[in-house]
């Protein structure tokens, strides 16, 4: 064991900013991370052994615990749900004889959910070893069940099975075609520098992670800083249930991604860029750092770029399944192989980022497009779109359609024509944005994209009519508490007391005074939350109780109060140390008047 | 001519550098705070102490004054909402006042007095937390840690160790050891170390010391805590 994690630790340099690879690499090989194996790292990496303790028990895919040598993760996103994957996963856990959530006694398996995979138009998807397998079903888990069984080395299993496709169905501006690798950076040093980031502004090029902060603006306050050692990173984070637009852009843009971020460190002044790749997206890991290697071969990565004296490089950072890792400042940490926990602010990543220096972090959409904005100008870009949504937006369409997948639309465009275009029937309604968007009813689909009405990161469900919206609702709420990252009091609390508020009114044991305080708690939550991901974890319940109250009305109960946990079956270990089980060892939930 | 913000209607001079706290405290304005120690770097993370400023929520304790600020501290809403905040505490927590040897020392017990807080409001969550009673003059009741980070920043900062530190996601968030037992025992804090003294609340607990000044005459029995504060954090 010890020989394996030193070449690990000798492969990564020792270097504390690359624990999570080092982690990755001995939960991989060890199924878990032994306690020799924190001792070493700590010794070696010269950091506390608490920070690989913290590391591990952040991070949904390390673990203290022995997994299986087949670790099986499925996917728990509201998607997967509409395509069976509860049936489905029980099925998997009794064709495998092993409970949910556990490993199985000789070792060789462990079935457990995860957050949103990033496969929602070609679900219910699920991870071995890392590794995506979309569109599970029945025949394809006994064919999964039976390789494991006979111990099959993944690199034998049907190649199929790990096919990701890239399901684009609306190309515009962006997707159309692809830029000549070269083609931007070329115009940009022909052009100047400056007169370059001066169409990036013109272009009105908006960040595409759903913030909408301008990106020209951002990169010009990175490029001011005094201190000149600066970074440049890519959020390739996707964890919004229900996107995967990057995913369809990394496999194959990857070049314009690649080119956007060498034009940003070339204007910021940068040498060293990140893409920081969610876990999920394991995939994808090898063929972007052949596509490295081959910039880096034609002269467009590494020493004197195009002979124009830059220097700058990428390395690839991957994620092991955190949410909260897709907010700038907790990705930041992360790359630095801690514990994903957004930063305070001021100062912001621009001025104070990756270890403390000006930092610029874009979504991958939007350094693609502004390598487009490079080659075609500014005014390409801007001439489509509205007023305050310059361009196109590339959405990630699932759910109750018939043609999921990839969706480049100008902004403006209405919800109604999007809906058409996908082939969706009787909706009743979409959630634009993903959990942390907005819910639109059918009465609403004149809205239009942009950020001026319906702002998104490109996360698309839609749901229809024969859906139960407050299961949605649940399962929204369930996600936001799983995935807080703990760091202030009313997110970590607060999501858990929202889950925990919103079951008892869903499970039947709300009363008259339950929505007032749900709603209370609603406000408490999305007012005093550190982040992003506490400021919108009510969202679900509270675009449901304005749009639906009548549904939450249906399901109170008929009396004044009903407590919030279940008096019998508290009694239920006081029954087993007496053994008695007779009537007078029984309450009653609410006695009746 | 100093520059100044104003709080509440009152105009609070204030230096460059300093957040709204500092110079809240050294105009004599409380601000409720648990997570917050001036002899630290700011944590933010209580959310106790936050403030409208210019119509925005922030935290008092790591947000910059700058000038022009007008800022809400005392108002029914911001009161209320701090009440709930504190209420999330006990309730994620085993925090049994009555029975616990801090009482009347204790900061959390002292903000939820300040606040009117007479219940708990949220339901439990009967945490299983353990105690660490295996040092010979320390003891950490986890049960009743609220996650303030100050042992952290404390034994980092102040003591040149690292004692203590936080792990776990979301609600399954906790404090850790230092040591290869994971145990207080086995790693190097000792009885003089700032860590050991800093806990607002009965986490962590000096053995054999409880009850030497009797309930009655502790700190928040003689002074509400926004005087304690103010008297102790005033610079």
């Amino acid at each position: 064991m010890q020989a394996y994690i030193q070449a690990q630790i000798d492969k990564y340099e020792a270097a504390p900013v690359r624990l999570l690879h080092i982690l990755r690499a001995i939960q991989s090989e060890f199924q878990h991370i032994p306690p020799e194996a924190i001792e070493q790292v700590a010794d070696s990496l010269n950091i506390p052994r608490t920070q690989i303790i913290s590391v591990i028990e952040f991070y949904g895919f390390l673990s203290h615990d022995r997994q299986g040598k087949y670790q099986i993760f499925v996917s728990d996103s509201i998607t997967d749900h509409m395509l069976g994957k509860q049936n489905l996963m029980i099925y998997f856990a009794q064709q495998l004889k092993v409970n949910i959530g556990e490993l199985r006694a000789d070792g060789l398996v462990s079935l457990n959910n995860t957050s949103c995979t990033g496969m929602c138009d070609q679900g219910p998807a699920g991870l071995i070893n890392g590794y995506a397998l979309p569109r599970l079903d029945r025949p394809k888990i006994d064919a999964i069940c039976q390789l494991i069984e006979q111990q099959t080395s993944l690199e034998d299993w049907p190649t199929d099975f790990f096919e990701v496709a890239d399901n684009i169905y609306r190309i515009d501006l962006l997707l159309k075609e692809q830029i000549t690798p070269g083609d931007a950076l070329k115009a940009s040093y022909q052009r100047g520098l400056t007169e370059t980031l001066t169409e990036v502004d013109i272009s009105g090029l908006r960040g595409r992670g759903g913030a909408g902060f301008k990106t020209a603006m951002k990169w010009r306050f990175c490029s001011e800083e005094a201190e000149t050692e600066r970074y440049v990173v890519c959020n390739a984070d996707e964890g919004e249930p229900g996107t995967f637009k990057d995913r369809v852009l990394l496999n194959s843009y990857a070049h314009q991604v690649f080119e956007g971020m060498t034009l940003c460190a070339s204007i910021i002044g940068a040498q060293q860029g990140f893409i920081y790749l969610r876990g999920e997206y394991l995939h994808l890991y090898e063929k972007l750092n052949a596509i490295l290697a081959e910039r880096r071969q034609s002269g467009l990565l590494g020493e004197n770029i195009l002979n124009q004296g830059v220097n700058f490089d990428i390395e690839i950072r991957l994620g092991l399944g955190a949410y909260i890792c897709g907010e700038e400042s907790a990705l930041i940490e992360s790359l630095e192989g801690k514990r994903g926990i957004p930063r305070n602010r001021p100062p912001y990543p621009v001025s104070q980022g990756y270890l403390n220096k000006p930092t610029v972090v874009n979504n991958v959409e939007t350094f693609m497009a502004a390598a487009k904005i490079a080659i075609q100008g500014g005014q390409w870009f801007a001439d489509v779109g509205t007023k305050q949504s310059d361009g196109t937006k590339i959405l990630s369409i699932s759910g109750d359609c018939t043609k999921p997948g990839i969706y480049e639309y100008p902004f403006g465009t209405k919800i109604s024509q999007i809906l058409s275009d996908c082939d969706a029937k009787n909706v009743l309604g979409v959630q634009v944005g993903g959990p942390s968007g907005n819910f639109i009813s059918n009465q609403e689909f004149d809205r239009v994209l942009g950020f001026e009405d319906l702002a998104t990161g490109g996360s698309f469900i839609i749901f229809n009519q024969t859906r139960n919206i407050l299961e949605v609702a649940k399962n929204f709420t369930h996600f936001f508490a799983h995935e807080s990252c703990g760091f202030c009091t009313p997110c970590r609390v607060g999501t858990s007391l929202l889950q925990k508020q919103f079951d008892k009114i869903v499970d039947g044991h709300g009363s008259a005074g339950d929505i007032a305080a749900l709603e209370e708690l609603c406000q408490l939550v999305k007012n005093h939350s550190h982040c992003g991901l506490g400021q919108t974890a009510a969202n679900p319940i509270l675009s449901t109780l304005q749009r639906y109250p009548e549904l939450y009305q249906q399901l109170l109960k008929k009396i004044s109060y009903e407590p919030g946990f279940d008096l019998d079956a508290s009694l239920e270990t006081a029954r087993r140390l007496t053994n008695r089980d007779d009537a007078n060892a029984h309450l009653v939930q609410v006695e009746e008047d | 001519m100093s520059k100044t913000i104003n709080i509440d209607g009152k105009e609070i001079p204030f230096e460059e550098g300093q957040t709204i706290i500092e110079a809240a405290t050294e105009a004599g304005v409380y601000i409720p705070h648990l997570c917050h120690n001036p002899d630290y770097t700011p944590h933010g993370s209580c959310k106790l102490c936050t403030v409208k400023v210019n119509g925005r929520n922030c935290s008092a304790c790591t947000f910059p004054a700058e000038e022009g600020q007008e800022i809400l501290n005392n108002s029914k809403d911001l009161e209320q909402d701090r009440k709930r905040i504190t209420q999330m505490l006990f309730v994620e927590g085993n925090h049994f006042c009555p029975s616990c040897e801090k009482t009347g020392n204790c900061q959390l017990q002292g903000v939820a007095y300040h606040l009117d807080m007479h219940d708990n409001h949220y339901p439990h969550f009967f945490a299983n937390r353990e105690m660490d009673a295996s040092h010979p003059d320390i003891l950490i009741d986890h049960n009743r840690c609220i996650f303030c980070n100050l042992c952290v920043r404390a034994s980092q900062e102040k003591d040149d160790k690292n004692v203590f530190a936080i792990s776990g996601r979301g609600i399954n968030k906790r404090l850790i050891i230092n040591s290869t037992s994971g145990k207080l025992k086995d790693s190097d804090i000792s009885l003089n170390d700032c860590a050991t003294h800093i806990c607002p609340t009965g986490a962590i607990l000096i053995k054999r010391t409880g009850y030497q000044v009797p309930i009655g005459e502790r700190i928040y029995d003689k002074q509400k805590i926004d005087q304690v504060a103010l008297a102790k954090e005033h610079k």
